[in-house]
């Protein structure tokens, strides 16, 4: 008998808005120490997908300082621009308008309307108006949205590219609270579905996966882990061992044990 | 004579007749990568040196900043 080898097993891209994609993991650029590190980090998690806010230029600031956009270049990783910090529609259409400006005509989004700033919930009812607007005006939209099955249904009916529920709280590392909700959306969904916010540690990413989604964003388990580096390799690794699993297929619950090793031939039977 | 503007929220005080180009120009942008918006539209990089800026205009120069 020939010793068996490892073997790559084959598994399909993540497919956004037409765009093929090796890695199911996408971060967020906030929160780092640095540049060098935001780089680091995000080169260590495999990451191609990297979302970064649009906030003001800082006036009379020095013109050379270092720029997100040197770090993270967009020759490198597809850029997801999102609208962090936005509670109405008319200022996320704005920002993603400002976005595709700034990244030269790039249309892909993650569109997020919060709330308020105590949970950063999305706020669905602005949510669904500015996806309106946006995909009206060509974007592709990612959008950040609740747990709630039916509002997701919803979204994708409009035409959005990804449904991004989240977890729980953004930047709350409580991990998945709702698995039930998630898994109902992953069902129905024929368009991408990711978690974004909540995932607090590689359980968290890898739970993601094992429920069936398509893939994973998140930002503070990275950055704020003590060693991010590590951490984003953790998650790399989470994000892939999940996937597996869930196209593995987990072995059925059983109610009491069963033995993996034979009944018969035991030296005392 | 000057103008006044708004720009990024704070009053701003500029010559008369200089263009969305010159602003940027002076602010040490250029050739950096922003977009313009002036009353709540975008003003395309390709435009910036035929938008003569008018007072009472709101200004909103943004980059790319970190963030999740």
């Amino acid at each position: 008998m020939t010793q068996q080898t490892h073997v790559a097993l084959a598994d399909t891209p993540l497919t956004i808005a037409g765009r093929d994609f090796q890695s199911r993991l996408l971060v967020g650029t906030g929160k780092y120490k640095d540049f060098t590190e935001t780089g680091a980090a995000i080169a260590q998690s495999g990451a191609e997908i990297v979302t970064f806010a649009v906030r003001r230029t800082n006036l009379g600031q020095d013109a050379d300082a270092p720029n997100l956009l040197d770090a993270i270049s967009p020759d490198r990783y597809t850029l997801l621009p999102n609208t962090a910090g936005c509670y109405t529609a008319k200022d996320a259409v704005r920002t993603c308008r400002l976005a595709r400006e700034l990244l030269d005509g790039h249309n892909l989004v993650k569109l997020e309307v919060l709330g308020d700033d105590h949970t950063l919930y999305p706020n669905v009812v602005e949510t669904l108006k500015a996806a309106e607007t946006l995909l009206a005006d060509g974007f592709d939209v990612m959008v950040y949205t609740s747990d709630d099955p039916i509002v997701a249904r919803e979204l994708e009916a409009m035409g959005c590219c990804a449904i991004m529920p989240l977890g729980s709280l953004i930047g709350s590392g409580h991990g998945i609270q709702n698995p039930h909700n998630v898994r109902l959306i992953v069902e129905q969904s024929k368009v991408p579905v990711l978690v974004d916010a909540g995932i607090g540690t590689a359980s968290d990413a890898a739970m993601a996966m094992e429920l069936g989604c398509d893939g994973v964003l998140l930002n503070t388990a990275i950055a704020h882990a003590r060693e991010p580096l590590r951490m984003a390799n953790a998650m790399k690794l989470a994000v892939e061992a999940g996937r597996d699993a869930f196209l593995a297929g987990r072995m059925p619950r059983r109610q009491s044990a069963a033995p993996s090793s034979p009944f018969a031939g035991r030296i005392n039977g | 004579m000057s103008i006044q503007i708004r720009l990024n929220g704070e009053p701003h005080t500029l010559s008369t007749g200089l263009t969305a180009a010159d602003l940027v120009e002076q602010l040490g942008l250029s050739g950096r990568r922003i977009a313009v918006e002036i009353n709540e539209e975008i003003v395309p990089r390709s435009q910036h040196a035929d938008t003569r800026l008018v007072d009472g205009d709101h200004v909103e120069v943004v980059h790319a900043i970190g963030g999740g």
